[in-house]
Parts: structure tokens; sequence; C-alpha cells
């Protein structure tokens, strides 16, 4: 399999460090930027940590990674814009855990300011750039930050070796390089030569001024190519952490306490040893791993492991769950994010409308089970393959379970089937480097059942929100959002770097206190319960909780008015921001919202402004005698610049079948402090005969130019609630508890 | 145990008990990765393979009873030479995470094989089982619709 750390071997790499030099970008110093991580073989010099250029064609390496969001061909579109290469010598790859790859985007999603406000200013990339070096650890993928943060940075990585090809070509010909121009992969003066000639001299050139191109010339950046890894993903040759083969490899799993946190007992494995196939079994302390001749046999045999598990330090079941969530209404608000005129006042007037909600834990059933393949090597080393959102963090721990250097951990990321944010653990990479140290120099794949991803997940939380409201003259005049929940960002962060960061915790109330609705009084409130159930960042994080509570309620609120639910929210958004309500009447349009509703249908509207994204979306329901479908949907968003059209309507179909399913369906829930669910026939998605049919229309009118706005995770937030919306439409039965099938009876 | 398996045209052996599924003779005992595992109860269609043009769910036929002609994803066509359905799931840009996929086309062919020129109730009935997190549902019927046609055209 190709990876990084082969293709080093054998390539020369072109220098671009200094290009962060360049006019454009002022201020920055090649001390500035962090080492290259790729290492040299005998026949090369690292020097660029994005473009590798051999005798094959391009390489970019990028800094994210692919769990099918299709970020990796749209960081490499941004490199082969500024390298003039054509699309088909272009190849990516992720790179290496290395400071170099830190996430810049994860710098515009730091305010606690609704980003309807910031994206109005002028967009200073100097400003993203400058609080790097905070950040230089930050290898994440997530927070639909991949496309901001790559935007400058990957057009210099093109940019920068470019004009280092060139003036290699220009010492050779003995001109000057602004005499010489690029096209196809050559340089092309008196005399044309490729990359591939003149890559081993452009790794020793430092080009002094890179300016980027103008936008009105990209040929790439904004248009909708081809995906880099739609071949291989439609041929199964795509490798997936999961199809990592190795010689000699053995093949495992593991089976952990379902009582999260606690810790084993005692365990026998002697029934396990005895099937045929098993080779040993693992203590793991909190669980155990097999290890045999195939997946199936160790999977079968960890279920014959005799195993005592001891307790969890939470409450037994869901209701004892929520009753401690409930309990954080008490408690003084973690955080008031917004507040807005004097909503108490105002509240007091009388004529209160209130209503509260209650969501359910949520896996994340990637589609590949977790998996992690190890090879802890005679010297004590270990080479790790683990489809991973955090590098760095990832290596650090495989280091600090096996108690050897970082230095001494190879890890690569390979593309991953699904994450969702479900991997940013590096739980399966830890467990399977532990494993293989119990049969060294020997590579182990250590891949979970079903059942155990979803009894071992990180959930996004359970919540419960409670809202009031008052309308007067048909429209609404305050809203008081509290929203109760134990932290997801506290829980992950905990358990990731061993402390979680002061201050308010906006996941418990992004999608609520954040959206451009001009009430004049407006409060939202945040309360942190105290639960200690592992939870992780699930596909939109807190919006996924807030807007289902905020856009339900503002459905109540509409309907108490005696108004249009779609002109309702207009009429409340105009004057705030122009570009979301403009997504409003791009939905009514679409969905022909004015016109007569069909007999038998009902349609809901529901709008989420998150990760910079604005998104509405209409869905049309219908009952039939077998129960009620799904049969439209229409979105409309605006990420500002949309850099693949294609990627772009991708996302936001799958974000919102992915919120329409949990919507439906999806509940996790505990008994005796394990994880009732099982597999996916207990915890299922949307089916294609269930999805409605989509139209998307992708608008460009967010903030300023150069305004990036996510697409990974702003399709999933509307969709409960435009779904809710609609079968209160259709039905007149409000559902304020998800999923929604405890209330309604679904097509199935 | 030993067991000689007809995989894409081509005898192959593979040596393990007899109850382990075919999923798994075919991914740990002879490196085709292409068949995906997802659920190992029927539940998901990532593991669907052709056994004498029927589709199957590859996780419930133990090697013992894996008789008969198997057709991978690996067997319908390669990188370099696409079959139509490949070519069609390229050409709408399918794919997302790509998991599912190998699942979704086996189960795909054996529709186009048997219903050449499908309706959107044909496919509904006959994808169903194949499950996809990322949502591609609306391009894979796109695609499917396609490669009909391209197939029809010959």
């Amino acid at each position: 399999m190709a990876s990084w750390k082969t293709i080093t071997r054998r390539s020369f790499l072109v220098l671009g460090a200094a290009f962060l030099g360049g006019a454009a970008f002022g201020v920055y110093k090649v001390a500035e930027v962090p080492a290259n991580p790729l290492v040299p073989g005998p026949d090369g010099m690292p020097l660029n940590p994005w473009v590798i250029i051999n005798a094959d064609g391009i390489t970019v390496i990028a800094p994210r990674a692919e769990m099918g969001q299709g970020i990796s061909t749209t960081l490499a579109a941004l490199v082969a814009e500024e390298l003039d290469v054509d699309w088909d010598q272009v190849r990516v790859l992720h790179g290496p855990p290395a400071q170099a790859y830190y996430n810049a985007g994860f710098v515009a999603r730091m305010s606690n300011e609704p980003d309807f406000r910031l994206s109005q200013q002028p967009r200073s990339h100097n400003a993203i750039l400058a609080a790097v070096p905070k950040i230089f650890s930050m290898q994440l993928t997530g927070g639909s930050t991949g496309a901001i943060g790559g935007f400058v940075q990957m057009r210099l990585a093109g940019a920068g070796a470019r004009e280092a090809l060139k003036a290699a070509a220009a010492r050779r010909l003995g001109v000057a390089p602004d005499t010489l121009r690029t096209e196809s992969g050559k340089v092309i003066g008196a005399q044309t030569f490729t990359y591939a000639e003149l890559a081993a001299e452009a790794a020793d050139l430092v080009p002094e001024d890179v300016a980027l191109r103008d936008p009105s010339t990209w040929r790439y950046v904004g248009k909708s190519m081809p995906r880099l890894d739609m071949v291989a993903k439609s041929t199964g040759t795509e490798t997936f952490g999961i199809d990592i083969v190795l010689p000699g490899m053995k093949f495992a799993t593991v089976r952990m306490n379902p009582r999260r946190g606690g810790a084993m007992t005692s365990f026998d494995p002697a029934a396990a040893l005895a099937l045929p196939g098993v080779e040993q079994v693992v203590g793991l302390g909190n669980g155990i791993a097999v290890i045999a001749s195939n997946t199936w046999t160790a999977i079968q045999a960890a279920q014959l492991v005799d195993v005592q598990w001891g307790e969890a330090d939470y409450p037994a079941d869901t209701a004892a769950m929520l009753t401690r969530i409930e309990a954080a209404f008490a408690t003084e608000p973690d955080s008031r994010l917004r507040d807005e005129g004097d909503v108490e006042a105002e509240l007091a007037k009388g004529d209160v409308i209130e209503a509260e909600y209650r969501i359910p834990f949520l896996a994340h059933a990637s589609m590949e089970p977790l998996n992690a393949t190890a090879w802890v090597k005679a010297d004590g080393s270990v080479e790790v393959w683990c489809g991973n959102q955090a590098p760095i963090m990832t290596r650090d721990a495989i280091a600090g379970a096996l108690r050897i250097g970082s230095d001494r951990v190879t890890l690569h990321t390979p593309v991953m089937g699904g994450g969702f944010g479900g991997r940013t653990d590096p739980v399966p990479a830890v467990l399977a480097a532990r494993v293989a140290a119990a049969m060294p120099d020997t590579p182990v794949k250590l891949t979970y059942s079903r059942e155990e991803d979803m009894g071992q997940d990180f959930y996004r939380p359970a919540a419960i929100a409670r809202l009031s409201g008052r309308v007067e003259n048909g429209k609404a005049t305050a809203l008081w959002g509290r929203t109760a929940a134990p932290s997801a960002t506290r829980s992950a962060l905990t358990r990731l770097i061993g402390f979680a960061p002061p201050g308010p915790d906006r996941a418990t109330v992004e999608g609520g206190f954040d959206q451009p609705y001009g009430l004049p009084h407006y409060r939202y409130d945040g309360h942190v319960a105290d639960l200690t159930v592992p939870l992780g960042f699930w596909r939109s994080v807190g919006n996924s909780m807030n807007a289902f509570f905020l856009e339900s309620f503002i459905d109540e609120l509409a309907h108490a008015a005696k108004a249009d639910p779609l002109a309702f929210r207009l009429e409340l958004m105009r004057d705030t921001h122009a570009p979301s309500a403009r997504l409003l009447e791009t939905v009514r349009e679409m969905s022909g919202w004015d016109g007569l509703k069909r007999p038998g249908f009902g349609r809901g509207v529901a709008f989420c402004y998150s990760f910079g994204t604005p998104v509405a979306q209409v869905v049309e329901v219908e009952q039939t005698p077998g129960g009620i479908r799904m049969t439209r949907a229409w979105i409309a968003c605006d990420p500002g610049l949309a850099m693949d059209p294609s990627i772009v309507e991708a996302q936001m179909t799958g974000g919102m079948v992915f919120g329409l399913s949990a919507a439906v369906q999806e509940e996790i829930t505990f008994a005796d402090q394990a994880v009732v669910q099982q597999n996916f026939p207990d915890h299922d998605a949307l089916r294609m005969h269930a999805t409605p049919r989509f139209e998307v229309r992708v608008l460009q009118n967010n903030g300023s130019f150069g305004h990036i706005g996510g697409v990974g995770e702003p399709g999933t937030p509307p969709a409960a609630p435009a779904l809710a919306n609609a079968l209160f439409d259709l039905t007149g039965t409000r559902a304020r508890e998800l999923p929604l099938n405890k209330t309604f009876a679904f097509v199935t | 145990m030993s067991f000689t398996l007809s995989i894409n045209g081509t005898p192959r052996v593979v040596d393990l008990p007899d109850d382990v599924p075919l999923l798994w003779a075919l991914r740990d005992g002879l490196g085709l990765t292409g068949t995906k595992f997802g659920c190992g109860v029927a539940a998901c269609g990532a593991c669907t393979v052709l056994i004498d043009g029927q589709a199957v769910r590859s996780c419930q036929v133990p090697l013992s009873g894996a008789v008969g002609e198997i057709t991978t994803i690996e067997g319908l066509g390669q990188p370099g030479a696409l079959a139509p359905l490949q070519e069609a799931w390229v050409r709408h840009q399918v794919a997302q995470c790509g998991y599912c996929q190998s699942g979704q086309i086996m189960q795909a062919a054996a529709l186009l094989a048997q219903v050449p020129e499908p309706t959107d109730q044909d496919i509904d009935d006959a994808m169903q089982g194949n499950l996809c997190r990322c949502g591609t549902y609306p391009r894979i019927r796109a695609a499917i619709l396609d490669a009909a046609q391209m197939m029809k055209a010959g």
C-alpha cells in the first residue's frame, strides 16, 4: 500500500517552507514554520511538508484525514490550482503525525460570538495564521474546519513548489524565473522541463516572493472535481484501516467492560483457548483480547471467556441518568452566551408559552467498525495503522501505553469508513498496540465486532431542554432557552488531554444561543449535568441537540401566533442576517411552500447556522397505509465560498440523512450500566426506500470573500426539527421527544 | 481445514475451520479485502458477494457451504477496466466514505442481471438491505438507472 513513508524513500521533495513569507501574507518567517516531518531517504531532500514530486506524478500530503467528507480531494485541488498540474497527475495521501499539519481552521471556530456576526467582518487569513503557534499540536480533523484551514496553506504549498521549480529551470537556462511559465506539470521556456526532472534541484531553492493566483483564474477551486478516491472506492481497492494486510499477520478482537470505566475483576480464558484457531487470550485490565487465525474465530472466542466485570461510576439505567440531567436545571447556569433585552421582564407580561424536549444518547455507528493494526518490532518500536482524527494525540497515547518514546511510534492514518466524530479517541490504536506487544514481531489486526463498536462508543449526550417564549401581534417577542446535558467536550477532553479547559461549555448551547433570530429578548443558558457516561463529538456536536429544541419551539411559537412557520422565521431573520433569510426564501421557492398543500401530506421547515454555514431545510411527509413516509426534502445552504459544489451537495444530503436517521429511530439506552443496543437491528439508520428525494441549492453570499463555512456537519442539525415540524403539520401532534418512532408509525 | 473455492473464475485454497464464514475466508484467508465486514448479522449488506449470480451476505455463508462460482467486487471490474456499474458509480460520484459501496455495487449487479430496466420500486426493493451511513442513496439510485441505460445501449 502507498504511504508517505514508502514514497519519501524514493522521491525528491520540493521546497516550500519559506513560501509562508510570501508578499500576500507578509509577516511569516521560515523560522516560524514547523519542521518538515517527511524524513529524507538516501535519495531525496525533504523540504515541503505538503508536496512530493517524483516520476509517478504529484503526491499531495493532506493534513486532514479522509472519512468520506471529500476533504482530501479539496485539499489536493488547492495545491494543484497553484502548481499547474493536470488533475490526472495528482494523488493524495495522509501525512504522518507532525506539527506541520496543524489545523489552522480551528481558529475560525474558537470564538463564542455567533458566526453570523463574525462572518460579516472582513475575513483575515493573517489572523488565522497568526494564531497558529497556539495550535501546533492540533493535527485534528473535525469541526468542519478542513477547507478553511487549508484554503491558504495548501495554495501556498502549491505556489511555493511551482516557484521553486521555475527557479530550478531558470538556473539551468541562465534566465530570470519570471521569463518562464508553467503548464501541465512542466516549466516552459526556451526549453521545456518536466517537474520530475527539476525536482531534485528545486529542493535546494527557496523562492522569495510567492503570489497566489487571482480567484478569477481558478480552474479547480470552486469547481466540482472528480474525487481522487472515487475509482478505488468503486472497485473495492481502497485500503481502509480494516484492510491492512501484513506478512504473517494475526487477527484479534476485544471485549471490554460494558460498564464503561469499570475494572475487570477476573477472567478465565479456558473455553476460548479450546477453540481451534485461537492463539492467545490477553488480559487488558478492563477487558480481554483474543488473538486468532482469523477475525471471526477471535470474535466467537471472546464471548467464551468467562469474565467478571466491576461497576461503572454512573447510574444504572437511562431513567436514572435523565433524572441526573434534569437535576442540572437547579444548578447555576454554566453559560449564558446570549442575553439580549430583558427576557424576564418580557415573560412577566404573561401568556408565556413553555415546552420541554428530550433527546437520547446516540452512537456514531460508522460502517467500518473500529479497528487498528499494530506491529511491535524486535527493537521495541511499534508501527500502527489506524484511521483516526487526531494523529499526534494517537501517537503519543500509543507511546504512553507501551512506555516508549513517541519517536519510536510510526503511525499511519488510512482512510476511514465513516467517522462522524467517532474516531477522535485513540482507544483502538492503543489497544491494538498493547495486544501486539503480547505477540512481539508479529503484526496483529484488531477489529471490533459491531456489538463492541456500539457498546464501547463515545456517545452524543442525552439532553433535556426547557424553553419559554412569548408572542404578541403575530410576532415573537421573547425566547429563553435552557439546555441541560452532560458535556461531551469536557468528557472527551478529559480523556484526550487530561483536563477540561475552563470557561463556558459552548457545545451544550451551540445551535441554540448563536442563531440569527432578531428577537428583542433572547437568552440562552447551558446547564452542565454531572454524569460520567463516556461522551464524544457526534456530527455537528451540540447543534444536533439545540437545533431540535430551538427549531421545534420556534414552530410552536409560530403556531401560537397563528403565523406561517416559514414566514414567521423570515420575519425574525430578515434584518439580522440577510444570507440566512435568503436561504429561507430559497427553500420556500424550491418546495413550493406557498402553493396549496397536497391533501394527506405535511411539511416542516427548520434552520440552523453552524460551523460557518447557515442551512435551511424543508421536509415533506405523507400518510400512507403502511405508515408515514418522507417523500421529498429541500436543502439550501450558504457556505460562502463553495470549494467543490458536488462535494458540498453530497455532504448536505448525507448530513441530512444522518440527522433524519437519528430523528426517526436511533437511541442508545442503558440497563445495568451497559448499553442495550448491540447492532444495526437495534440502532438502524434510514434505508434507501425510506429516504426522501432531495433537491439541494448551494448559495455563495455568506460573509466577505474568503469566508469558507464547513460542509461536513451543517446539513445534520436542521433535519430532526424539520421532520418533527412536518409531522406536526401532518398530524397535529407535537413530538417533544426523540426518536420520533416513539410517537409516530413510519414506513418500515 | 482446507477448502477450494472458485472465486472470480479462479480456484483458491483457504485453510480455516469449516464454520468460518466466507466473508472472513475472503478477507483474512485470501486477502481479498474489497468485501467488507459491517455487522456480522446480515443487517447491513457490506459483505455482499454473488454466488452463481445471486447476491448473498457472505457473513452468513459458512466455508463448508460456499459452493458455486463466487464473484466479489474484485471480479466485477478493476480500476483500469471498470464494469458499467462501476463507471456509473464514478460518473455520479457516488461514494463518500466508500466502505459500503462494494456491497451496494454487488447488490446492484445482481438486480440488473435479473431486472435489466428496474423501476424506482425495483431499486427500493433490491437495495433496502444495504445500509449507507453517509446517505449516498440518491446517487446510488441515479447510478443504477444510468448503468441500466448504458448496459441496454450495449
